[in-house]
């Protein structure tokens, strides 16, 4: 393996172990196995919008509709449940509402190339208040019993939640960096005129990758609804900022073209963490969303530094 | 009897009140090198993309391997076997060496299996044909441009073209990575390869093309066999009038040592040992091999990579550059390699681009004085002939010799101490030529020190008072003007 090559990745990783042995020294009870497992099973439906995350932004593009789109998916699976459409079946609709959300995205970026900050900031604010207006703010309540869980029970409904996203996970990790098309996203994100040229479509490539990240917000607003008896209408909020921030944490370059599925896992990890961590370190929780802030800063700033660092190595190394 | 590859016929393209292309007709037979030339402006690099369908042109008919075509696209015109080297690099600096090769050549649908270690082996392949040192791991990026332009061209190789369009591969390549170039393109030829070879290296043409075809705004001139058309008679095709003098070198009264380096040295940018002195109003050519490092040692005087080693004198007094901005304010200026990069700022317009350099000498009691930027701005684009509607358009908009030009400018129009030039003329058309060489020699009668790095000999040997040629990081050998020839130049560069 070369270590060079995945620095940004290892930094990480040491990074999330520091606080692992900060929190382990400061209360040990975190490591207690029934912490341990609902920290894991409350982020992996997340795991699913940072790998979504992480291939917008290799495209060196950002989607900050994801909190909006995660809260119209939830409230359209309890809806749907309640109405007597089978569980089966809302593993199909749900991520395809998720994917027509994206696919709004996708068009208006790919196609008319307006930047996708403004469009999605644009679709964050309209899903949200367009679901505010529909729901009246009203939580959906009284969900059938055969929806929580899956009706499979919670201890086999824990491990569904948990296995869907790690199969997914492997899945994306090994096509990105094994398959043309995951190649292809690179390219773009590199140099998207220079793609066009070389015969890549960058269009497709852009709209693809915007309703995918769609669908994998449905799935993970799915995952994440039966995991209650209720569904707020405000949820996601603030689910752009934390995925952004486990993504560029991961190592992968804002401006496109770098960064690994790994990097975003241990990101994933590490971001996940904070918000418990705080609380077993007795610091009041409400600071989490300002230690997000400060994590995307200093992972862009570290990421200035290395770049800098490896100006230099390459320039030797070119002797 | 060899088939026709590609024919096109009055192809017409509009950019935003410009022209770009009137009516360009062209052939290119199987086994063919086809050179297509032009001044800067004049439609070459827009008619290349219009046969790669980079661009839609808006008429014209265009056939391929006896395919009319209709709807183009990059996608589409690789199908049929084209490849191209544009002259803007197109490669992908987040990835490796590789990975940018294997971009050009791989078909494959998406979902189709990516195989990294036959990569790695094909790249290493290719740029071993063209005699290319270049890890296949690197990352593009990293790279310095002719070494980027070399990755180009294995990319180009490796997707087996029928037919392969190179626009101005050579321009910043050195004698010995373009004779490996035109190695190759022999052997392609024999395979049956149609090639259009779009270059301002005329002096090239015989050694490498078949027929020549010229282009004068927008428009087919004619096409002649190269075996029967001389320099002179291309030259004037492509002006429309004659030229008389190429390098109008003048001799100019030498003053004082203005700029002395003593055993510098630069770890960071890899040169060491360098003994060189430049008196006002001379001009130093500095020639050399891709990787000797001529733009390595420019670097480490302007203070973009620190010297860590040795001493510059400035009219004799010792200085250290360990930042562009203390060369600038020792009045150093450097025009770079990498104009896209460095060199101009795209999307501005070509007024400001000029005086970007020049901002105190515009700068009036009441902020900037445009009506002087305006007429300065005027003034140089007319001298060198830059070719656009209104210097108040973007950059991005000219060809590329022209953004050339306007990078030049911007160096010229300061009047500094020391004048360093890396590449000055590359892409650029031989009227321009002799009109940069003239300023060059007005600024030397100035009293400005001017050192030259050009990768073309008969510029070095044309312009040049005294010739400092470099080899791994070090200046061998420093040449008189009488003494120096294209052989005895080649040779130490080669290291023999
Ligand atoms: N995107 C654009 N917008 C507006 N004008 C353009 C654009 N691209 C090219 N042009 C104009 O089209 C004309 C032809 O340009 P082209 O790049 O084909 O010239 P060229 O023959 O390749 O010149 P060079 O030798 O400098 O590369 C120029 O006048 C240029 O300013
Ligand atoms: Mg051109």
């Amino acid at each position: 393996m070369n270590f060079n090559q995945y620095k940004r990745e290892i930094s990480a990783a040491i990074a999330f172990l520091v606080l692992l042995i900060v929190v382990g020294i400061a209360s040990p009870s975190f490591f207690g196995a029934g912490n341990l497992g609902d920290l894991v099973i409350n982020n992996a439906p997340f795991l699913l919008i940072a790998i979504g995350m992480t291939l917008v932004i290799l495209l060196g593009e950002i989607d900050i509709s994801v909190g909006s789109q995660f809260a119209v998916a939830s409230v359209l699976a309890g809806v749907l449940a309640k109405s007597g459409v089978p569980v089966p079946l809302l593993f199909v609709i749900i991520p395809l509402i998720g994917v027509a959300m994206g696919a709004i995205n996708g068009a208006l970026i790919g196609w008319f190339k307006l930047p996708s900050i403004i469009v999605t900031l644009a679709m964050l604010v309209a899903w949200r208040d367009g679901l505010r207006w529909v729901t009246e703010g009203a939580w959906v309540q009284n969900l059938p019993s055969n929806f929580q869980w899956f009706g499979l029970g919670q201890s086999t409904g824990q491990i569904v939640i948990v296995a869907i996203p790690l199969i997914i996970f492997l899945i994306f990790a090994w096509s990105l960096r094994n398959l043309n098309i995951g190649r292809a996203i690179y390219a773009v994100g590199s140099d998207s005129e220079a793609a066009r040229l070389a015969g890549i479509e960058p269009k497709t490539i852009t709209f693809g990758v915007f309703a995918l990240m769609g669908g994998l917000v449905g799935l993970a607003a799915l995952l994440n609804a039966v995991r209650f008896n209720e569904i707020p209408s405000n949820a996601g909020i603030g689910l752009e900022l934390k995925a952004v921030a486990a993504v560029v944490v991961g190592g992968a370059a804002i401006t496109g073209g770098r960064g690994t599925l790994i990097g975003t896992i241990i990101g994933v990890a590490l971001l996940g963490t904070i918000g418990t961590a705080l609380t077993f370190l007795g610091i009041n929780p409400f600071w989490e969303k300002a230690i997000q802030g400060v994590i995307i800063l200093a992972a862009l700033v570290s990421d200035i530094l290395l770049r800098k660092y490896e100006e230099k190595l390459s320039t030797d190394a070119n002797r | 009897m060899s088939e026709i590859l590609l024919k096109a016929e009055n192809i017409q393209k509009s950019y935003a009140g410009v022209k770009a292309l009137k009516s360009a007709s062209f052939e290119l037979l199987s086994g063919e090198v086809h050179a297509l030339i032009g001044e800067n402006g004049a439609g070459k690099s827009t008619f290349i993309k219009s046969v790669t369908g980079a661009i839609q042109p808006d008429s014209g008919i265009l056939e391929v391997c006896g395919n009319k075509i209709t709807e183009n696209s990059p996608t589409f015109s690789k199908s049929l076997g084209v490849a191209a080297i544009y002259q803007q690099p197109a490669l992908f600096p987040e990835l490796s060496v590789a990975e940018n090769i294997a971009l050009g050549y791989e078909k494959g649908g998406f979902f189709g299996r990516v195989n990294w270690k036959k990569r790695r082996e094909k790249a290493k392949e290719l740029l071993d044909q063209i005699g290319a040192k270049i890890s296949p791991d690197a990352e593009a990026g990293s790279l310095s441009m002719p070494q980027q332009q070399l990755v180009e061209i294995a990319r180009a190789l490796g997707a087996n073209a029928k037919i392969l369009i190179l626009d101005e591969p050579t321009a910043s390549l050195s004698e010995e990575d373009t004779n490996n170039l035109f190695r190759v393109i022999r052997d392609l030829k024999a395979k049956g390869v149609g090639m259009i070879y779009i270059s301002h290296r005329l002096e090239e043409l015989p050694q490498i093309a078949d027929r020549v075809t010229v282009l004068r705004d927008g428009e087919t001139i004619g096409t002649k066999e190269v075996k029967d058309i001389d320099r002179d008679e291309m030259i004037r095709l492509m002006v429309g009038r004659e030229l008389s003098q190429i390098f109008p070198k003048r001799d100019v009264r030498q003053g004082e040592i203005v700029l002395e380096l003593k055993n510098l040295g630069s770890k960071k940018a890899g040169v060491k040992n360098i003994n060189l002195t430049v008196r006002a109003g001379e001009i130093v050519g500095i020639a050399g091999l891709v990787g000797a490092g001529r733009t390595e040692f420019a670097r480490a005087i302007f203070g973009l990579d620190e010297a860590d080693s040795g001493e510059v004198l400035l009219n004799g007094i010792s200085i250290k550059n360990s930042h562009p901005r203390d060369a600038i304010r020792n009045n150093i200026a450097y025009l770079p390699e990498d104009r896209r990069k460095h060199g101009v700022i795209l999307d501005l317009p070509i007024a400001s681009n000029v005086t970007l350099a020049s901002l105190k000498i515009l700068s009036g009691r009441f902020g900037l004085n445009f009506a002087k930027e305006k007429e300065l701005a005027a003034e140089y684009t007319r001298r060198l002939g830059v070719k656009t509607p209104s210097i108040h358009d973007s950059v991005s908009t000219l060809s590329g010799g022209n953004q050339q030009k306007v990078a030049l400018s911007r160096w010229l129009l300061t009047k500094p101490t020391v004048l360093i030039l890396d590449e000055p003329t590359q892409g650029i058309d031989v009227g321009a030529k002799s009109e940069i060489h003239n300023l060059m020699t007005e600024l030397a009668e100035q009293g400005v020190a001017i050192l030259m790095i050009s990768s073309e000999l008969p510029e070095v040997l044309g312009m040049s008072d005294r010739i400092a040629v470099m080899q791994g990081g070090t200046i061998v050998k420093i040449l008189d003007r009488n003494e120096a020839t294209q052989a005895n130049i080649l040779a130490l560069a080669l290291g023999h």
